[in-house]
């Protein structure tokens, strides 16, 4: 479980995240949503120890993330953040192997070499595991990005905004993978994203968030509706049952 | 009014106090008692060395706020821009092929070759999206150590890097009455710029802005390069590098006062005069009886103050 | 089957290299030689330990700082650390004055200076890398102006220092590529050696290192200590070069770049040691060049600076910067 406790994070006097206590249930798939602004990504930073917090604790597992060592933390715990830019020329398959850094410390065994080949066949890059990532489009590498932290197998995987870069196709199928992943592979998936709808389809549960506060939390159905949208995002909005999932629309 | 003031409470003082500073004996009561020895230096080293001060801080210190007006960028002067190198290579040309040539022909000289580099940079700028300002000095900065480059490859090559860098270096120790008198020169370069002053205001708001407001942006291009580039060249040839003096001024100024240049102009002028001079006279005082040169001086206070700039802006931005 | 020929393509280029670098040594050692060989060869073998090792620290500190910054284009001479050297050089002779400095053992001397260097660069740069998020170009400048102001400070003291003890300064500060210093050539090696010890125990972080701060900190590296201890190397590598020869702004950035670009490969066993390899062909081999065949001498670094602050211009107006 992962479980934040009174967390800030304040620039100057202006509060980005402002005293959060939430806990992230284990299993399953979690949407944190909200406006921009709302303080989502950073709250995601400082759960992964990528950002320092102002205030507050976050524990893992019961492993407090600012003092355990990285290298525990990396076994247990991944993030994937938007805009991954690397400048080193590396192969689809040398970032993937990264991911199995923190078991093998760059020396790949056996075991790792069949982690990375099922992290490279669940995201379909076989054709590409040898192409160079400066030659990919950014879907393609968005998804060489997500295979390397699938590769971590880590219980714990935060994903900051995964559908960006993506067109509606591969946002379908990476939703669908990430939501697989959290049912087949029995991770916790928590996702910061923009797309109410996607959010509503694919979570289990979902975490609210406006002015660096937790607005709101609970299933789709309990969050998805024209009421509580309204409050979160400042907006009318009708929600819609088609099929059996809740859509929301707010042209 | 206050400009007045400035002047007569800050730049005649210093002025003075150059007069009266340095290894020979020359103060008022030598003078008075009719030193011939002190008359004579005072004629013939502290007043051309004071009014060369005088006369090459508010030249740099004009041509610094013109090209900022011109690039659109603070950060840019003729020392951050390749301008002052290419003199100094012009300079270099001169000792190498012409020797002979009067003062003034190799002043001429070398303010062409200032101008050239300065359209050069100019013109690597207009080539390169330019994503950030800061681009602009860096870009200058590495232009300038290029030809640089040649240069000393050159004066290497023919023997010339002690006199070159005796040419470079700013120092008005050398300053006597007789080669000091180019700067006049620069001064006349100087007050054109005043009177052209709310032309680069303009031009300073961009080529469309200034086109729609009935402006030959061209023109004030080339009448502002044509300034920048010998007043660099007269101030190179008579007295050496005066770094980042077109920086610290027009920057310092156009924060209390603003960017309008008829106004500030001739504030930037006197200023710039004033911190030369009391540069010169701190390297003059420092370790008395060696001298400091000023361009030394400057170059800790310039660069320092640059810094300043740059984190300054940074910590405002984030 | 792919990526065994992907591994065996570095190896090649890196086999070329060192070919095209011994018969650089060979060169180097043999032509226009006259006189008694064993003379010649001890005169010039010296001299080729000295470039070598120059080449090897120039190298391997530009390579390994432009990972820790993520960035191409940015060099420690860049960011002023050999002027950093300079100055911590002069403020030594300034404090102590040169008649006791020149009374202490050199190399004793070169460890003093290295400690400061390190405890300096370590407090100044941290400071400027902590921001995480800064702008590049800001960095950049602000090295550049850094260096600038390293370097009056330096030329301020120089002034104020006893004329005497500025002849002693001057000799020690400008070495230069047909000039250097082989005095100190034992306690640099020494220093490169343990450099190269520190380098293994890290060698498996660097890979990583190079695909961010973030990934890295995900992939469980102690991003700071790692950044700390890499910038402890480069800092007692670039002393290493500035005690040697003098400061040098654009070499590391050419050599660095021209491994990258004809490396198949991204990773840092296969980026070192082409880094090395190509600064010791252009530092012996433009040697060789620019002092037998035309005779011109301590043109080299002139001819470098020149080459590599034209391709810094181009790299910045390509936009490669980014």
């Amino acid at each position: 479980m992962i479980e934040i406790s009174n967390v800030s994070k304040t620039y100057g006097a202006k509060p980005v995240v402002d005293g959060v206590t939430l806990n992230l249930p284990v299993g399953g798939l979690t949407s944190i949503v909200g406006p921009n602004g709302a303080g989502k990504s950073t709250l995601l930073s400082m759960i992964a120890r990528l950002m320092p917090m102002s205030a507050g604790s976050v524990t893992v597992d019961g492993l407090d993330v600012t003092k355990t060592p990285g290298d525990v933390l990396a076994r247990r715990l991944s993030i994937l953040r938007q805009d991954n830019h690397v400048t080193a020329r590396l192969t689809v398959r040398d970032l993937v192997s990264f991911g199995r850094y923190p078991h093998s410390r760059g020396r790949l065994t056996k075991e790792d070499l069949h982690h990375v080949d099922e992290a490279i066949a669940y995201l379909n890059l076989g054709e590409l595991s040898g192409r160079f990532l400066d030659e990919l489009s950014g879907g393609q590498r968005q998804r060489a990005f997500v295979a390397m932290v699938l590769c971590q197998n880590t219980d714990y995987v935060l994903f900051d905004e995964p559908l960006n870069n993506l067109d509606m196709k591969h946002a379908v199928s990476m939703m669908r993978l990430l939501a697989r992943a959290a049912s087949d592979l029995g991770k916790t998936v928590v996702l910061v994203i923009h797309d109410i709808n996607f959010a509503a389809v694919y979570s289990d549960y979902i975490v609210a968030m406006q002015s660096g506060r937790i607005v709101c939390q609970g299933t789709p159905d309990e969050i998805i509706r024209a009421d509580v949208l309204e409050t979160i995002f400042g907006t009318p909005f009708e929600v819609h049952t088609i099929g059996s999932r809740r859509i929301a629309t707010f042209y | 009014m206050r400009l007045l003031l400035f002047i007569l409470a800050v730049l005649v003082p210093l002025a003075i106090l150059s007069l009266f500073t340095g290894v020979s004996n020359v103060s008022p009561a030598t003078l008075f008692a009719g030193d011939a020895r002190a008359v004579m230096v005072l004629v013939e080293s502290r007043v051309p060395r004071t009014i060369a001060l005088i006369l090459a801080g508010s030249g740099m210190a004009v041509a610094g706020t013109i090209m900022q007006m011109l690039a659109r960028n603070r950060f840019v002067e003729p020392s951050t821009a390749g301008t002052v190198e290419s003199a100094g290579l012009g300079i270099l040309a001169v000792l190498l092929l012409a020797p002979g040539l009067p003062v003034f022909a190799k002043m001429l000289v070398a303010a062409v070759f200032a101008l050239a580099g300065t359209l050069l940079f100019l013109a690597i700028l207009r080539r390169i999206p330019l994503r950030s300002v800061l681009m602009v000095p860096l870009i200058g900065i590495m232009l300038g150590g290029v030809i640089s480059a040649i240069t000393t490859f050159f004066a290497y090559r023919y023997n010339m890097q002690q006199s070159l860098g005796a040419w470079m270096s700013g120092d008005f120790s050398a300053v006597l009455r007789g080669r000091y008198e180019l700067l006049w020169f620069s001064f006349a370069m100087t007050v054109i710029a005043y009177i052209a002053a709310d032309r680069f205001t303009v031009a300073g708001l961009g080529e469309d802005f200034a086109t729609s407001l009935g402006l030959k942006y061209t023109s004030v291009m080339a009448l502002g390069l044509g300034i920048v580039s010998m007043v660099t060249a007269a101030v190179v040839v008579s007295a050496g590098m005066v770094p980042f003096l077109g920086l610290i001024v027009p920057n310092v100024i156009s924060m209390i006062m603003g960017d309008a240049l008829r106004r500030t102009l001739p504030w930037i002028a006197a200023s710039g005069a004033a911190l030369v001079l009391v540069c010169d006279i701190a390297g003059r005082t420092i370790n008395a009886p060696y001298e400091i040169p000023v361009g030394t001086v400057l170059g800790i206070i310039g660069s320092g103050f640059f810094l300043y700039l740059l984190l300054r802006r940074q910590s405002r931005a984030a | 089957m792919r990526h065994e020929a992907q591994s065996r393509a570095p190896l090649a280029v890196l086999a070329v290299l060192a070919v095209v670098a011994l018969v650089a040594i060979v060169c180097f050692m043999t032509v226009g030689a006259r006189g008694s060989w064993s003379f010649v060869l001890a005169f010039r073998g010296l001299k080729l330990a000295a470039l070598v090792l120059i080449a090897t620290a120039i190298a391997i500190s530009t390579v390994l700082f432009q990972t820790i910054t993520g960035n191409r284009i940015l060099t420690p001479s860049i960011m002023g650390f050999d002027a950093l050297y300079a100055l911590v050089q002069t403020v030594l002779v300034f404090l102590i004055g040169a008649g006791a400095a020149s009374g202490v053992d050199p190399r004793l001397m070169f460890a003093g200076n290295v400690i400061v260097m390190v405890l300096f660069s370590l407090i100044l740069y941290r400071f400027l890398f902590s921001g995480g998020t800064r702008s590049l170009h800001l960095l950049m400048l602000v090295g550049i102006v850094f260096g600038v102001f390293f370097r009056s400070i330096s030329g301020f003291l120089q002034r104020i220092i006893d004329p005497n003890d500025f002849v002693v300064l001057q000799d020690r500060l400008f070495a230069s590529f047909n000039t250097v210093d082989t005095s100190l050539l034992g306690i640099a090696t020494g220093g490169m050696v343990l450099v190269g010890l520190a380098m293994i125990r890290y060698l498996h972080t660097f890979d990583v290192l190079s695909l961010g701060r973030e990934a890295a900190i995900t992939l469980g590296v102690d991003y700071r200590h790692v950044t700390t201890a890499i910038l402890v190397m480069v800092a007692v590598l670039v002393s290493i070069s500035t005690a040697l020869v003098g400061p040098v702004t654009f070499f590391g950035l050419l050599v660095a770049n021209l491994a990258y670009l004809v490396m198949p490969s991204g990773k840092h066993r296969h980026i070192l040691p082409a880094a090395v390899l190509i600064a010791i062909v252009t530092l012996v081999g433009g040697q060789v060049v620019l002092e037998r065949v035309f005779a011109f001498d301590t043109a080299l670094s002139v001819v470098i600076e020149f080459a590599g602050g034209l391709f810094f211009i181009l790299y910045l107006v390509k936009g490669g910067s980014r």
